[in-house]
């Protein structure tokens, strides 16, 4: 199956990874400190189940859900817990833990994914702290206890985010890649009565781990091609097969595919993560291979530029990701850390009046940006906030059939019956991202969908 | 440059709450925000971390530069008018024409801005909001669609009602139905007709600040499209010249100051378009739609109604059409905001405009109403189109439960 997205946009930005990165290229990091921040799984209502100081073992479960008592987070590493950090009204903000030298390996489970009925399985991926990696539309959320029909399953393993890599093409380089992928199919397709959609791009299509895919009944693979944000679940579930309201679709990435098929093979999985560190505040953008929630100050270790000037980490990509602070860690589901200037100490005169090349923009207002390939924008606005005036900019960059400007509007009345005629079920905050950034009013679109998606839940609930 | 952060640093807590000046705290910050790109940047999850290079302020800017060629015409064509009043020979001078012009216009410029602006920095000040950009272009569109020697006065009178009336009812920049400049227009048109219409008022005879030559009183000079609607096929300018098409494309005919010349609103034009700032849908389907009803009309002609028997392109030419399907329907807040909607409404807004010129003898112009009307028209235009969507959708529901 293919598909070819039209609308979209691909941002050129400084710092990326060269295409021609082998697997020789990624270093492993050893033993980094590792938080779990139950916020990145969203929907997730954290409680503990460990104390501070207590031992783990990598894959032992450190959160689990009270909205649903299985479903676990893990620790990724041998270690301590070094702190539970918590917020206001006591929210767990994260779980620090602190690796030791060389703990032993987790034990392995014998084949632990063997009783092949849907609920076994659901269940022991929950327990595995697999099943908080899947992403559940409607309301973007981690899958929801008790959802007794599943449609399909979207399998993303492409990532057209600016600056990201193609994780199936990383993937490739590890010989186990094939049989992991083929075996994590497999269970996939016991979840869900529907189908199995894999998304990859051209490039990686012919890689054995997407190969190894072929032949497997309701294993669906999907060639997508085009700007960003083709690369994105909802996209990809758009021009498929698009969400109606009273269906549930659960998304994923390659990654935790992977890790499915070695867990069932092996009774055991890798937690590592191959992260790549890009932006224009980077010295060398490369990429490293660390576990879930490393810190980031072992993954970018001395790479920041020193130019002086105030620097923004983000955990993820430019569009969707977490700010961070320098001692922050890597948030889930991203793999990729950017540095881009903060650009608060920045004085820049009658800016709306520039004539400079080196603005980035979606629109043809600056003429001579066409001289430059890269840019290297920060964080800035750029510009004040302001009621909707220009018309068409959201429909431009959403290869969704919705009306994006109704809906954003429907959701700031809190209206939700319209919520439910333009769409509010088929879309994440995340579709809206490029929307947001080319928006002229300098909306907070993806900040306005989230609160959409939460209250609509908590009313229908 | 960083003398003038220093000191804009130094006065700004004066205008902050509770400060000496707090009372233009919204003209202050208007100026330090034209002056700098403020330092706001992004929040900490569900934001993007960059965001576009443009604004609401370079929006703006774009479309006054794009009005510049039809102004700096425009401000020409009065000079030019009102020395073919005067009687003089030519060869004609220039700058002294073009200097005519500027000394006209800038007068009520003024009075449109600073009315204006003034009740936007006011009601802004009440709100605690920023100052939207959203006047700097109705404030030049509004002496461009008034004939050029409109009384300072009503203009003020004019400008006040719409910005009060039109917009800042309704919220402000971004939440109005109507477009402002032309809520001006049409007051000043209700309410002072002999002063927007007729043969007298689209020449400047009067010698501001007693610059240029003088025209004998009673001067009179009908606009061609006045001239058409009357049955005159063989129209003349100011000097009792005839007026070809081509002249009338070039623009050096009586008129508003925006209105005359069609080439410079098609640069305009283009200029938006290549900017990606107005909605070449719209542009496109207003002269789609006055040339529809063009040639229904010509099909039909009758000598009730004159302006049927004109060529349904040579319409395009004359009067406001051009200029409202460039800088007036384009308006995107008023303006239908879907890509199919857009469509609808420039046809409407086009066929209506021509409709309402060729059936109508009182008052040969029809692209302001026929703007205003469509502007009441586009939310249910929007509607349909937004119905359709839904409907559609349901659709999909249905066949997948299937």
């Amino acid at each position: 199956m293919n598909i070819k997205i039209k609308k979209g946009l691909n941002l050129q930005l400084e710092g990326g990874i060269a295409d021609t990165l082998g697997a020789s290229a990624i270093s492993p990091l050893t033993s980094a400190a590792c938080a779990l921040c139950p916020e990145d799984f969203h929907g997730f209502k954290p409680k503990t189940i460990v104390k501070e100081g207590d031992t783990v073992t990598a894959g032992q479960a450190v959160l689990f859900n009270k909205d649903y008592e299985t479903m676990t987070l893990v620790s990724p590493v041998n270690g301590t817990i070094k702190a539970i950090v918590r917020g206001d009204r006591r929210k767990i903000l994260r779980v620090e833990i602190e690796p030791a030298p060389d703990g032993e390996a987790p034990s392995a489970e014998a084949s632990p994914l063997a009783d092949e009925a849907p609920e076994a399985t659901v269940d022991a991926l929950a327990r595995a702290g697999i099943l908080a990696r899947f992403r559940q539309r409607p309301f973007d959320v981690v899958p929801a206890a008790g959802i007794s029909s599943v449609r399909d399953i979207y399998v993303t393993a492409l990532d057209t985010a600016p600056l990201a890599l193609s994780p199936a093409a990383l993937c490739a380089a590890d010989p186990q890649s094939a049989s992991y992928s083929a075996d994590g199919a497999r269970v996939l397709t016991r979840l869900s009565a529907g189908k199995v959609f894999i998304a990859v791009d051209a490039a990686s299509a012919s890689h054995p781990a997407v190969k190894a895919l072929d032949k497997i009944d309701r294993v669906v693979i999907i060639t997508v091609e085009g700007p960003h944000p083709a690369g994105l679940a909802g996209t990809i579930i758009a021009n498929t097969k698009p969400i109606n309201k009273g269906e549930t679709v659960w998304t994923l990435d390659f990654n935790t595919m992977l890790r499915i098929g070695q867990y069932a093979a092996t009774g055991k999985y890798s937690f590592d993560n191959i992260v790549a560190v890009t932006g224009s505040e980077i010295k060398s953008p490369h990429a490293v291979k660390a576990p879930d929630g490393a810190a980031l100050q072992a993954i970018i270790g001395g790479e920041l530029k020193d130019d002086g000037v105030n620097k923004r980490i983000i955990s993820g990509n430019v569009l969707t990701g977490v700010k961070e602070d320098a001692d922050g860690y890597l948030h889930f589901p991203y793999t990729q850390v950017t540095v881009i200037p903060e650009g608060d100490d920045v004085d820049e005169f009658m800016g709306w009046a520039s004539l400079s090349p080196s603005k980035i923009s979606a629109k043809r207002s600056f003429p001579l940006s066409f001289l430059k390939k890269t840019f290297s924008p920060d964080a800035r606005l750029n510009g004040g906030r302001r009621a909707m005036i220009m018309s068409g900019e959201y429909e431009r960059y959403m290869p969704l059939d919705i009306l994006p400007e109704y809906l954003v509007k429907a959701v700031i009345a809190k209206d939700i019956d319209a919520m439910e005629r333009l769409g509010i079920y088929e879309v994440a905050p995340e579709d809206f991202a490029l929307a947001e950034f080319a928006d002229t009013s300098k909306l907070p679109l993806q900040q306005i969908i989230r609160e959409g998606l939460d209250y609509l839940r908590e009313e229908t609930e | 440059m960083s003398r003038l952060r220093n000191y804009l640093d130094k006065v700004k807590p004066r205008f902050e709450p509770g400060g000496k000046y707090q009372a233009l705290q919204s003209v202050f910050d208007g100026l330090e925000t034209f002056l700098y790109t403020p330092r706001t940047t992004s929040g900490r999850r569900y934001t993007t971390h960059i965001h576009d290079s443009i604004d609401s302020k370079r929006t703006m800017t774009i479309v006054i530069l794009a009005l510049m060629p039809c102004f700096v015409f425009g401000m020409y064509n009065i000079g030019y008018q009102h020395w073919l009043a005067a009687g003089v020979e030519g060869p004609y001078p220039f700058f002294s024409l073009l200097l005519y012009g500027f000394l006209t216009v800038l007068p009520r410029l003024a009075v449109a801005y600073i009315t204006g602006l003034g009740i936007e920095f006011i009601v802004a000040q009440k709100r605690h909001e920023e100052i939207q950009e959203g006047f700097l272009v109705t404030g030049i569109l509004i002496p461009m669609i008034c004939p050029p020697e409109i009384p300072l006065w009503m203009l003020a009178a004019a400008t006040a009602f719409a910005i009060i009336f039109a917009k800042e009812v309704f919220g402000g920049t971004g939440y109005n139905i109507f477009n402002v400049a032309l809520v001006t227009r049409a007051f000043l048109f209700f309410a002072y007709p002999a002063h927007m219409s007729g043969d007298k008022v689209f020449v400047a005879a009067g010698q501001p600040f007693g610059f240029g030559p003088a025209v004998a009183d009673g001067f009179t000079c009908a606009t061609p499209l006045g001239q058409l609607s009357q049955g005159i096929t063989n129209i003349t300018g100011t000097g009792g010249h005839a007026i070809s098409a081509a002249d009338a494309f070039i623009g050096l005919m009586p008129g508003c100051m925006g209105e005359t010349s069609t080439l410079l609103i098609i640069i305009g034009g283009i200029l938006l378009t290549a900017a990606g700032i107005a909605s070449w849908r719209v542009m496109l389907s207003v002269f789609v739609g006055a040339l529809a009803a063009g040639f229904v009309a010509n099909a039909f002609p009758s000598p009730a109604y004159p302006l049927a028997a004109v060529a349904p392109w040579e319409q395009l030419l004359y009067g406001g059409l051009a200029f409202a399907a460039v800088f007036m329907a384009t308006d995107p807040v008023t303006s239908a905001r879907t890509a199919k909607g857009k469509y609808i409404y420039g046809f409407l807004t086009g066929a209506i405009a021509v409709i309402i010129r060729t059936y109508n003898n009182g008052y040969p112009e029809g692209a302001m109403l026929a703007v205003l009307l469509m502007n009441c028209f586009a939310p249910l235009i929007d509607w349909c189109v937004v119905e359709a969507n839904v409907r559609r959708r349901m659709a999909r529901m249905v066949r997948s439960q299937k």
